[in-house]
């Protein structure tokens, strides 16, 4: 008996072991093309378009580092991953970073041994009702029944959020953002709560979404960003040095129209630096000196990226809020490029 | 005089090439070497996971099934908050299954064997529709049964929402049962003072009609006079039970779901995934034991029935004293598979989010810690051991209803 349980439990452990410690920067570079975890469906974060291709918030680190690696923003594998199989798919090495509106946590950090590279998105937990139900406070859901998916963050903060207001609620798990939709759509929760942002994202493929309203509280803080394998430093700071140059390229002025003008050389030594015209910071990276052009001319800076797929003009319509440039009253603080 | 005894053969000294050429050890060498291998292949797959957990900077322990949940469960058999430990979450999850694939099992076992029977009756058209419904519940995988089946329901019934108001679209059952998109509200029971003797009637009654049937049984065998066996069966569970209740002045009474707030409030909730997935296991495993008593009542010879026609047996009593008894030797073994299948499906639970073992230690647990190995590790010797639990209880029961042979 204990010899098949012992069995079993090797044959799972066979497949998330056994690739720790590789170089994923070599890994990628011989491989040509770039593994990365994304969501299974979340429009303006990460959603096939309608010729089938990603694209996304979440879409566009994924090509940045891409093109920082490999010179070409579409030499990405996607592999689409559910807040289940997500942390899996990284450990086992199936993916070699993950960019999937993950939040940063202390267990996931250090108890699961993955590398937060970066914050590309300050998010927060909300919900959303419909505009028939009359609730204009989540302290007015005492009784509810509340959809969520199941693995996330997100349950804990609404079992933290309920106790500490002394509210009873009746949470049904689900597995995917799309069932969870449905279940809504259905009746079948009164509310359905996730990060603010996906909120957003899923009101806007709603048929009416002006019929459904997303509370005004923010129950947890979520800061989502990139990460990889612990224990791979280089790798991690290539993906955290491409997430840096998106955003320091707002903060200095550089966009996808001026970036081939600004790369002939500038007069500001910081933007010479990123755009590999000064300095070696490329081959510090293990890459070459206009790596950063490339991560750039992939998608935009930061800024870009942002009012492309989920900004205000988008369906989505997200306001920069904490995600403005520090200089603009956000939390986006790239370090300096030195 | 001397006499000749014939010289003992000599006796072969035992030689290591005979571990090869010699048939009497071949089979031991051959056997060793496999197991040697065998062992030798374990080892490697153990340090390989040892190493390869060392590397990634992990190890093996079940100190996390001692800390806090953080998470709530929405049907709790047992009293659980999120503050409660892993390990209890995990029980809640148990006892989740235990009740999914209890009900599923005795519903599979009725829908079977009337399906079974029905599936041989001479009625073209009973038989017909038995046939139609074993094949296409059997050759359809159940995952897909469970999602329809709940998102029918979901898509199907009203939400709470439409039983509010003046002039709701929707009305409760007898005013007692309330079908939603979230399940089924049904009266909860009140157990007032005295209801344990009318529960004590009742079990006594039970009693009761075991004892009259098998009394009735006796009768039968030792004079050959027969007594009905239905009707009086039915006073004697029912009548005694009716007179104490009302004797003792009503002391059960009904608590009715009531629409408050969100949700219907008070009675019983029978959560819409449970149904989903009860009735998806149910209607698939009996389908399969539908086929199990089919050939088990087909594995008995056509002359047994006549023999029995020819002494005058009615068609059910046929059934019921001459097939079913030598039938059931061949039904039960493949029966007792398809309950540990059952049990086994349950785990596909997490499609419709209803929270057995799977969702809670293989799913939310296993998520949260991280501990995959130790979570997969406990799920495996959970199944094992309801299996092996159900396969002994069931073998027993095989042993007591399986033909004496002489």
């Amino acid at each position: 008996m204990n010899r098949t349980v012992f069995l079993g439990a090797l044959a799972a452990a066979g497949v998330t072991a056994g690739v720790a410690g590789a170089a994923t920067l070599d890994d990628v570079k011989a491989r040509g093309v770039l593994n990365c975890g994304v969501n299974t469906g979340l429009v303006g974060f990460a959603a096939p378009n309608a010729e089938g291709e990603w694209e996304g918030f979440d879409v566009a680190v994924c090509r940045a580092v891409a093109a920082a690696v490999l010179g070409d923003p579409s030499a990405v594998e996607f592999v689409s991953l559910t807040g289940k199989t997500r942390f899996t798919a990284l450990a086992s090495g199936e993916i070699d970073m993950l960019s999937r509106n993950t939040t940063w946590t202390f267990t996931r950090d250090v108890d699961l041994k993955f590398e937060f590279t970066g914050i590309n998105y300050y998010d927060g937990q909300g919900f959303i009702v419909p505009r028939e139900l009359g609730v204009s406070s989540a302290t007015e859901l005492d009784g509810a029944s509340i959809c969520i998916q199941t693995g996330t963050t997100t349950e804990l903060n609404l079992a933290d959020y309920f106790r500490k207001n002394n509210m009873e609620y009746d949470p049904v798990p689900i597995e995917t953002n799309a069932e969870a939709l449905q279940l809504y759509n259905e009746g079948s929760c009164d509310a359905y709560t996730t990060d603010a942002s996906g909120l957003a994202a899923s009101r806007a493929t709603f048929e009416n979404p002006g019929d459904h309203v997303i509370l005004p509280e923010i129950i947890s803080k979520e800061p989502l960003g990139p990460l990889v394998r612990h224990g791979d430093n280089e790798w991690g700071d290539v993906v955290r040095w491409t997430l840096n140059a998106l955003i320091a390229a707002e903060e200095l002025g550089i966009t996808s129209a001026n970036i081939d003008e600004l790369s002939q050389g500038t007069n500001s030594p910081e933007i010479n630096r990123i755009l590999g015209t000064e300095g070696n910071l490329g081959e510090m990276l293990g890459l070459d000196p206009d790596w950063a052009v490339r991560a750039i001319k992939a998608g935009g800076n930061y800024g870009e990226i942002f009012a492309r797929h989920i900004g205000e003009s988008t369906p989505i319509g997200l306001a920069r809020g904490l995600n403005a440039q520090w200089t603009e009253g956000g939390l986006m603080y790239a370090p300096p490029f030195r | 005089m001397a006499s000749v005894t014939d010289p003992e053969p000599p006796r072969e000294s035992f030689r290591l090439s005979m571990l090869l050429n010699d048939t009497r050890y071949r089979g031991y060498t051959f056997q060793f070497i496999a197991l040697l291998l065998l062992i030798l292949f374990m080892a490697y797959l153990g340090w390989n996971l040892v190493r390869n957990l060392v590397d990634q900077g992990q190890d093996i322990s079940f100190e996390f099934m001692g800390q806090p949940a953080s998470y709530d469960i929405n049907q709790r058999l047992i009293p659980y908050d999120s503050q409660d430990t892993h390990l209890r979450a995990a029980f809640v999850g148990v006892l989740n299954t235990l009740l999914v694939a209890f009900l599923g099992c005795v519903t599979a076992t009725v829908l079977g064997v009337l399906a079974g029977v029905l599936r041989l009756s001479k009625n073209w058209l009973v038989a017909k529709l038995m046939a139609f419904y074993v094949e296409i519940f059997r050759n359809v995988p159940v995952l897909i049964w469970i999602l329809i089946i709940f998102f029918v329901m979901t898509a199907a019934l009203p939400a709470p929402s439409a039983f509010r108001g003046d002039d709701p679209d929707s009305s409760m059952l007898f005013g007692a049962f309330a079908f939603t998109n979230r399940g089924v509200y049904v009266p909860r029971p009140i157990w007032e003072a005295g209801s344990a003797i009318v529960v004590a009637v009742f079990l006594a009654s039970l009693v009761a009609v075991f004892a009259y049937r098998r009394y009735a049984t006796k009768l039968l065998y030792d004079t050959g006079r027969l007594l009905p066996m239905g009707w009086p069966s039915l006073a004697i569970l029912i009548v005694p039970t009716l007179l104490a209740f009302f004797a003792l002045g009503q002391p059960i009474s009904l608590e009715y779901p009531e629409l408050r707030g969100f949700n219907f409030q008070d009675g019983i909730q029978v959560r819409g995934s449970l149904i989903a997935l009860w009735f998806a296991l149910a209607i698939y495993t009996g389908a399969f034991i539908a086929e199990n008593v089919r050939a088990g009542i087909m594995s008995v010879s056509h002359g047994q029935t006549e023999a029995a026609a020819a002494l005058g047996l009615r068609p059910r009593r046929i059934m019921s004293l001459v097939i079913l008894p030598q039938a059931l030797r061949v039904v039960i073994p493949p029966v007792i598979s398809q309950y540990l299948n059952l049990t086994k499906n349950s785990s596909l639970a997490i499609a419709v989010g209803y929270m057995d073992v799977t969702g809670t230690l293989g799913g939310i647990t296993l998520n949260q810690t991280g501990r995959a190995i130790e979570s997969v590790m406990l799920l495996m010797l959970f199944y094992l051991v309801i299996s092996l639990t159900i396969s002994a209880v069931m073998n027993l029961y095989n042993n007591a209803v399986k033909l004496k042979e002489r």
